[in-house]
């Protein structure tokens, strides 16, 4: 807990400049060994010093270094913000010093951690605070700020208020069996709460996915045969959006090829083995490899040649791609019609020349359609959108559906609220309240009971 | 000089003197009145939901009221009996006469026990250790441990109307200055309040105009000795009747005359939100249009009819118009009327687990002094007392039952972690693994502890575990025999409403659906076992994935149950603690993690701060 760690804070190659916060007990010490510039060990807390961060006689980068003492600070420890220009080589550089110095590299989320372990911030505070330093557009920074002010709880709370009024009519039921005249919640009773209940988490789920693509992109893969047109289509993207292209890993185990945004909306484009360098390196791709992409893409841009008749390996990929959101770009419009168009089963064919920059914007269109990006705009970011929370929300389904089981098999209706109990527990989680007594608030608020 | 003195005759004080003597504890119970000795002064029923089960969990550890209930039953049903098993409960018409005089026997003939009447006004303690205790009449008795069972009777009021007289129930003389002295002592006294209804007598009823209740049609009893001492066909039957749009308008019309609504107005005590008056319940639902009340009879040798569901505190001549509207009731002849009762009580959370204080060493509480309601939750709490007495003057560690182990653990737990507001009932929906904790497997989870202390004889100690070899025999049996898709097994199969056949299966997997019994596990093999051990066979077999489940979350508090707080912790040197979480960690010093975890006010992140500092302080192991 007493280790001082240290990690770059920004997207590396995103900004123009780059933030290096360090955190713990020396963080003061060890930045002033490396500084020139104020004796950082005698300055005031809260205060923006300009000096060079030094490695021995050599200047790194010229740097604004904010010295933050505790315990006003994120984490409640000192905490040191090394602001220098957005080189990767010379952020990276300073990291090493740091580290080389007595830091220790933080682990993802490990200043939030800290920040909630010294008692700063509270669980959904500490996610959404891990999702707006991790959110790369002003959208997704909205919603990580609508998650903090409570829009995704109140959807939770009005689930978890219709549940707690089917348990307390249960418990009722079981507690004060004598009473006649209170409603038996029944099996299939039960059967059309579960129903609803389940609508609504799938409801918030899909949201979720929303929330998911507004926060980490459509993951996109480009396929096709060698010579349909695949980095020269990519090139015209990111041409016109004017990509930052970036070489660093993403999110999950794929290289992220370069990222295009079309309407604040960031497109991953996956790597296919360097598909943007050249057409001639790429083509090592087998079926077998396009279909791997394929399944775990948001999103196929499957481009084939106007000036080529269709054959079996094209014919297999457009039945992976059949029942996912996928794009057919019929290529080089400028050349002669060879293709057999009326092979292709799929809702979306769009013909462009990536050559002379026709249909670019219709395929943008399309990208817009197929994930009611419009839509998303007016929505008011009421999705959940960290991983735990998601993950939570399907423990629910998955109780749901035990639940389905139970009321199959004739299952007594107490051991089935068990699960439903579970439902309610679960959401209280995701909100961060989880009291017992509520039930039996409820219980006596809800019935007449006594003797 | 005694090794215990138990102040007060009631439920709690029964079993805790029981509890002591009979582990050869010098034990003397000092009472009021020993007519009033077990006394039901308010419903003459034992059991009910979760109720029925602290019976049962009572009589596995070796405690009196299972046995008690048994003799004095006049009738007994099974509640809840067409759902599942975790939820079924006994509940039986007690005979109020019966009932303490088979307790007073039961007393009377036990070794170690001396019975003195004598009203308790003070406690000797020296250094914060309890000594022994001071009569009304000064005479001072000195003892090595005191259990405090005084029930309604600490500055006992009892409230009719706009009437208030200090005095408790059947007018017996109350305690005037032993709440005041213990507030000395440093206990935090609360005032609590609830009620009982009319009594009727019998001959003035028209039953005609009521619906029958009757008991089940089959033996049961509470206690695991199974004696039967009732007459299955001669139970005698509640009534069901309903309140009428007139008594609903008396009600209403005279609220302003009520002692809890503006009759009297220096009314401090709380009364239980689970049993309202009738008033209450008018008031506060008033679009309901009729309440259930049930008719009970008290005993077979007087008249009474408790009137259950019409507590109140009107004066006497609107309580005469209000059962005067009720059907049948016409021109019923109030025996007594309804009456509320205010008392002292001391705040839960100064007490331990084991029920002795942590204000005073040696003494322990038990009852509706902690501020709980009910027989069957003043009984467990006065046996709960009396073992740990004993253990402690044995220098032995206390039995402390935790929440997935009895609805007992559950109840002390509540006690002592989260403290009450209102006189507090038992209720399935305070046990967070209902379905482990069961009517029917009570004593498998809890005989053991009864051994250990001493209450469960040598006897029925063997007798127990050879039920609980004759279970493992059944379930091999079960698993050893197959049956094969034969024409005749899958005409039978069929016969019964069940799935024929595909291949051969063993009997514990057919048992495992839900149509299938033991009377059909009977058509291919011959069951040579008791009903109770089948039961717990069946049980254990359909709902294993549902006991499972339970049982992993139940390992899961455990665990941190586990992790124990030191005494000497200094919740000051926490940093960040939020100021309510300290506050409320200083008050109730849990013990453990896990009980740190129930207390409300007290968040997770409280809880990390704590575990970070217990590991930094302690080179404590928070895995």
């Amino acid at each position: 807990m007493n280790d001082t760690i240290a990690a770059i804070s920004t997207s590396l190659g995103v900004g123009a400049i780059s933030i290096i916060r360090v955190s713990g007990n020396d963080s003061i010490k060890i930045v002033n060994k490396l500084f020139k510039g104020d004796n950082l060990e005698n300055v005031d807390s809260h205060t923006i010093h300009y000096g060079f961060i030094m490695d021995n006689d050599i200047k790194i980068d010229e740097v604004l270094v904010s010295i933050m003492k505790s315990p006003k600070t994120f984490t409640a420890e000192d905490v040191v913000e090394i602001n220098c220009h957005g080189s990767i080589a010379s952020t990276k550089k300073i990291l090493e010093l740091l580290l080389s110095n007595g830091c220790r590299l933080a682990e993802p989320g490990e200043f939030t951690k800290r920040a909630f372990l010294n008692g700063r911030i509270d669980l959904l505070e500490a996610e959404a605070v891990m999702d707006i330093i991790n959110s790369k557009t002003e959208k997704s920074l909205s919603l990580a700020v609508n998650q903090l002010s409570g829009g995704v709880s109140n959807l939770i709370i009005d689930l978890r208020n219709d549940i707690i009024k089917t348990l307390a009519n249960i418990e009722v039921n079981i507690d004060y069996p004598e009473y006649e005249d209170i409603e038996q919640v029944t099996i299939n009773m039960l059967k059309d709460n579960v129903i609803n209940i389940r609508k609504k988490i799938t409801e918030i789920l899909d949201k979720s996915k929303d929330g998911q693509i507004i926060k980490n992109g459509i993951k996109t893969v480009i396929i096709g045969k060698p010579n349909v047109g695949k980095s020269s289509l990519l090139n015209k993207l990111l041409d016109e959006e004017k990509a930052i292209v970036t070489d660093i890993a993403g999110t999950t185990r794929d290289i992220v090829e370069g990222t295009i945004t079309i309407d604040g909306i960031v497109l991953n484009i996956i790597d296919t083995a360097g598909i943007r360098k050249t057409d001639d390196v790429v083509e090592s791709i087998g079926v077998k490899k396009s279909i791997s992409l394929i399944e775990d893409a948001d999103l196929i841009l499957f481009i084939l040649n106007n000036n080529e008749k269709i054959n079996n390996e094209d014919l297999e990929i457009l039945e992976k791609i059949k029942n996912k959101n996928s794009i057919v770009l019929i290529n080089k419009m400028d050349l002669e019609s060879k293709i057999n168009i009326d092979k292709i089963e799929n809702n979306n064919i769009i013909k462009i020349s990536a050559l002379n920059n026709e249909g670019i914007d219709d395929l943008k269109n399309k990208i817009k359609e197929l994930f009611n990006l419009e839509k998303i705009d007016q929505k008011d970011y009421n999705y959940l959108c960290n991983a735990r929370s998601i993950s939570l929300l399907k423990n629910c389904l998955d109780l749901l559906n035990n639940i389905d089981e139970g009321i199959n098999n004739n299952v007594p209706i107490d051991m089935i609220e068990i699960d439903l109990k579970e439902v309610w527990n679960i959401l209280g989680e995701i909100i961060g309240v989880n009291y017992y007594d509520e039930l039996i608030d409820q219980l006596f608020s809800q019935f007449c009971l006594g003797k | 000089m005694y090794d215990v003195i138990v102040v007060g005759g009631g439920h709690a004080g029964c079993e805790a003197a029981l509890a002591t003597s009979r582990t050869g504890n010098k034990t003397l119970l000092v009472t009021g009145n020993i007519k009033n000795i077990a006394d039901m002064p308010c419903n003459p029923s034992i059991g009910g939901s979760a109720k029925g089960i602290v019976v049962r969990e009572i009589d596995a550890l070796g405690g009196e009221m299972g046995r008690n209930a048994d003799k004095s039953l006049i009738q007994i049903k099974m509640l809840n009996s067409s759902k599942g098993p975790a939820v079924q409960s006994l509940r039986a018409q007690a005979d109020k006469i019966t009932y303490p005089k088979e307790m007073l026997k039961t007393l009377n003939e036990q070794e170690n026990l001396e019975i003195k009447e004598a009203i308790v006004e003070d406690l000797i303690v020296e250094n914060n250790v309890i000594k022994g205790i001071v009569l009304e009449n000064n005479e001072r008795i000195n003892s090595k441990s005191v259990i405090l069972t005084t029930g309604t009777y600490l500055k006992a009021d009892i409230l009719i109307g706009d009437t208030r007289r200090r005095e408790g129930p059947h007018g017996e003389k109350p305690s005037n200055h032993l709440s005041d002295k213990l507030r000395e002592y440093g206990f935090n006294v609360i005032r609590l309040k609830t009620g009982t209804p009319q009594r009727i007598d019998k001959s003035s009823i028209d039953f005609s105009k009521t619906k029958e209740e009757y008991g089940d049609d089959r033996y049961l009893t509470f206690s695991f000795e199974n004696k039967i001492y009732y007459d299955k066909d001669k139970q005698v039957p509640c009534h069901l009747i309903y309140t009428t749009p007139e008594t609903h308008k008396i009600i209403r019309d005279n609220l302003n005359k009520s002692s809890m609504y503006g009759g009297l107005s220096d009314i401090k005590g709380v009364g239980p939100r689970y049993c309202p008056s009738i008033e209450d319940k008018i008031v506060r639902f008033a679009d309901k249009e009729r309440h259930q009340l049930f008719l009970e009879p008290e005993s077979l040798y007087y008249d009474d009819i408790y009137v259950q569901g019409f507590s109140t505190s009107m004066p006497k001549d609107v309580q005469e118009k209000m059962v005067h509207s009720l059907p049948g009731l016409e021109n019923a002849k109030i025996l007594k009327y309804a009456y509320a009762i205010e008392y002292d009580a001391i705040d839960s959370k100064q007490l331990k687990q084991s029920l002795e204080t942590k204000v005073i060493e040696n003494l322990f509480t038990a009852g509706q002094i902690n501020g709980t309601s009910g027989y069957e939750e003043a009984a467990c709490q006065g046996l709960i007392a009396g073992i740990n007495a004993n253990l402690k003057l044995k220098g032995e560690k206390p039995l402390i039952l935790k929440r997935n182990e009895a609805y007992i653990g559950v109840l002390i737990d509540d006690l002592v972690t989260k403290g009450i507001i209102d006189p507090y009932r038992l209720l399935t929906s305070r046990a967070e693994y209902r379905l482990l904790l069961r009517h029917d497997n009570a004593d498998m989870r809890l005989t053991d502890y009864g051994y250990q202390v001493g209450l469960i004889s040598e006897n029925r100690y063997n007798n127990f575990n050879k039920k609980k070899e004759n279970i493992n025999k059944l379930v091999e049996l079960l698993k050893n025999n197959k049956i094969t898709p034969t024409i005749e097994t899958n005409k039978y199969l069929e016969d019964i409403g069940t799935t024929p056949l595909k291949d051969g299966i063993t009997l514990f997997d057919l048992l495992k659906r839900t149509e299938i019994d033991f009377s059909n596990i009977e058509h291919f093999i011959n069951i040579d076992f008791t009903d109770e051990e089948k039961e717990q066979v069946a049980i254990n077999i359909k709902y294993e994935g549902y006991i499972n489940k339970a049982l992993k979350e139940a390992n899961k508090m455990v665990d941190l149950d586990n992790k124990l707080i030191p005494d000497n912790i200094d919740y000051d040197k926490i940093h960040n603690l939020a100021s309510e979480a300290k506050q409320k960690l200083k008050q109730i010093k849990p013990t453990s993690i896990g009980q740190a975890l129930r207390i409300s006010g007290v968040n997770p992140t409280d809880i990390s701060l704590l575990m970070v500092y217990l590991k930094k302080e302690y080179l404590y192991d928070n895995k």
